[in-house]
């Protein structure tokens, strides 16, 4: 094991997996020379040429119908889209045609692709750069949708989306690039899978239910919690369609108690998808209403201060936690 | 069920005399196979068998038969809501056509896609796709991947004058031109975005459109067959070479209302025009003139084709009718590999 950041490890997992299958090519805004505005693709050009690492017009349109297009004619493309706002100016095709055509044309064709995209706020981008928008795409059948939230998940999961057969949808964060953890060396293969969550903190207490960055958040808050004798038990979704929902009714029947913790919104999104699914399906183990945290219900804000104010954060959870766990014996 | 009366149509590079004339008639008989097919459409919606929401292609089949007579079994097509001829045109057969709009098993998406959704990958028919202009970037990414592959296959993109009021047709041909990706990007110019005349939506000239991005642009009449033929022979040459992507402006004409259900039409186009467009410009009775008058064919032969087009598509009919519904299981099925 090494320590790397995620940024290097998504490097890592592209070039390894075009080492391994000549069929895969990356393209996208200035990945090529310039090495991709959040530097993930810095030196796939250098190895591989302009042949698989393509720099596009500033169209994600052109980006994405290529995309589709190309898999269907037998290519495994990555997609890289400058950020997740971007995904809207394309998402007819992501929508209308990649996570429909295996369906609507009676099992033809396969469309093996990638499509790699930062969401989310905290760095002062403003509100057309700063969205978290993974519900919009969560909702759409044909579609898979994954949010890592470590350099290990990012490297093994973008390997596995990348030899994986259908469209998918790998949402990164851009306070995440620099985030360094524990990966296998290089050299030594390991792979992710695209359909389960995993459990961060065992606690007995409440369980949070997370993903991408909140998923460190609610780590930080789980610290804290546990300083005023209460145990969070944190599950990291890592995958939001298809949901690994067994894990968190599992922890549900250990802990009887729920948060959700997102950094989108809060009205009809992905945090409301899944609440909606525990009380379906774990309502007799539930001893209090489930919490949600979440965004504020506004564009995102510029200024600092108010960015911060509407982004969620560790004392957000901590009082959502409190809202439904009765207090510890001797605790205020 | 036979459906096709020679393979001539297989290879554009055809050109003695014999092999020409195998592949007029071929053309004719392909354009008579679409006309009568279309006519089995309307009357299945009329008596209420079949859903309304079916676009005919008829007046418009010399550019679907001229267009796919240049390509190889293995080159790429893709359509739009308007796509019955194209799909015809590059191979498929009528029965499964029907069986799909039947919403049957049999059918070419097992009776999940219906009219404005037939993919037939064996054909090279990567899909007919339902939004206005949105194939224009997967059929770019298809000529990308054969280019790729160092494959000499060739993509066609049918798209309706409409399309090009969408942004993304301009993004991806400046793209194919930068990048000499082997694709032709076929304007069925019916004169109607629906059901309005295409003067009120589009400034300029059309072809002149795509030259803007030194794409070669031709403006063919899209009734004469044998001109769409040649016409696209020379941008599939020029293709399938590594020089680039072409642009064909087809000019044409759509016989029935933009779809089944529009059926008075005479507050958007007059009946006038649409007599001209039948008795002076069908496409059928303009290459069977040429095929007569230039001895390739007497009228007795023409008028056989004529009665197995007809039939061809009768049988084909009748087994899509009696063809079972999907399975229940269907439902859930292939959503994910």
């Amino acid at each position: 094991m090494r320590t790397i950041t995620y940024r290097d490890a998504l490097r890592e997992a592209i070039a390894e997996e075009m080492r391994r299958n000549d069929r895969v090519y990356i393209m996208g805004e200035d990945i090529a020379g310039y090495g991709g505005t959040y530097a993930v693709t810095k030196g796939l050009f250098e190895e591989f040429g302009e042949k698989r690492v393509k720099d596009t017009p500033l169209a994600e349109e052109i980006i994405i119908g290529t995309a589709i297009g190309s898999a269907i004619g037998g290519l495994r493309p990555i997609a890289e889209l400058m950020t997740m706002n971007f995904s809207l100016l394309a998402s007819d095709l992501i929508i209308n045609s990649a996570a429909k055509f295996r369906y609507m044309f009676g099992g033809q064709p396969s469309i093996p692709m990638v499509i790699r995209m930062p969401g989310g706020g905290g760095a002062q981008r403003g509100a057309q750069h700063s969205q978290m928008l993974e519900s919009m795409f969560a909702h759409i059948p044909g579609l898979k949708l994954v949010m890592p939230a470590t350099p290990y998940d990012a490297k093994g999961m973008l390997k596995s989306a990348i030899r994986d057969e259908d469209p998918i949808l790998f949402v990164e964060h851009e306070l995440l690039y620099s985030v360094k953890g524990e990966v296998p060396d290089e050299g030594e293969e390991y792979t992710v899978p695209l359909n389960r969550g995993i459990v961060r903190r065992e606690g007995k207490d409440v369980t949070l239910v997370t993903f991408s960055r909140m998923m460190h958040i609610c780590l930080q808050a789980a610290e804290e919690l546990a300083k005023e004798g209460i145990e969070a038990e944190v599950i990291d979704l890592r995958s939001i369609r298809p949901i690994d929902l067994d894990l968190v009714l599992e922890s549900l029947r250990k802990t009887n108690r729920v948060v959700v913790a997102e950094e989108g919104w809060k009205y009809y999104g992905t945090g409301q998808g899944i609440a909606a699914l525990i009380y379906e399906h774990g309502f007799d183990w539930l001893d209090a209403p489930i919490g949600h945290v979440t965004g504020k219900d506004v564009p995102m804000p510029y200024s600092k201060s108010l960015e911060q104010l509407a982004l969620p954060a560790r004392n957000d959870v901590i009082a959502a936690v409190k809202a439904i766990v009765p207090q510890p014996a001797g605790a205020r | 069920m036979s459906q096709t009366t020679s393979t001539g149509a297989k290879s554009g590079a055809k050109h003695g005399a014999a092999e020409a004339a195998e592949r007029w008639l071929h053309m004719y008989y392909q354009m008579l196979q679409i006309r009568f097919f279309e006519d089995q459409v309307n009357d299945l919606y009329r008596t209420a068998r079949m859903p309304g929401l079916a676009h005919l292609y008829s007046g418009e089949e010399a550019v679907a038969v001229g267009v796919c007579a240049a390509l190889r079994r293995d080159d790429y097509i893709t359509s739009t809501h308007r796509g019955h001829g194209h799909c015809l045109a590059k191979g498929a057969r009528v029965d499964r056509m029907f069986a799909e709009l039947l919403g049957k098993e049999s059918g070419y998406c097992k009776g999940k896609g219906g009219s404005m959704h037939i993919a037939d990958q064996d054909t090279g028919n990567l899909g007919a796709n339902a939004i206005v202009g949105g194939s224009a970037g997967i059929a770019t990414g298809a000529a990308f991947s054969s280019r790729w592959r160092k494959s000499d296959q060739v993509t066609v993109c049918f798209f309706g004058e409409g399309a090009l009021g969408q942004g993304m047709l301009y993004e991806v041909m400046n793209m194919a031109s930068l990048w000499k990706l082997p694709i032709i990007y076929v304007c069925e110019n019916n004169l109607y975005n629906e059901y309005t005349h295409f003067s009120e939506t589009t400034a300029g000239n059309l072809a002149e459109r795509a030259k803007a991005f030194a794409i070669p642009a031709e403006e063919i009449d899209g009734q004469d067959a044998r001109a769409v033929f040649a016409a696209a022979e020379r941008m599939v040459a020029r293709a399938r070479t590594g020089e680039g992507p072409s642009f064909m402006v087809a000019n044409t004409y759509r016989y029935h209302g933009h779809h089944v259900g529009d059926i008075s039409r005479s507050y958007y186009r007059p009946p006038e025009e649409e007599g001209f467009w039948k008795t002076q410009r069908d496409p059928i009775e303009l290459l069977g003139d040429w095929l007569v008058s230039e001895q390739v064919a007497d009228t007795d032969q023409l008028a056989d084709l004529r009665q197995k087009a007809k039939s061809d598509v009768e049988a084909g009919v009748q087994f899509g009718l009696s063809a079972p519904f999907p399975a229940e299981s269907e439902v859930t099925q292939d959503v994910y590999a």
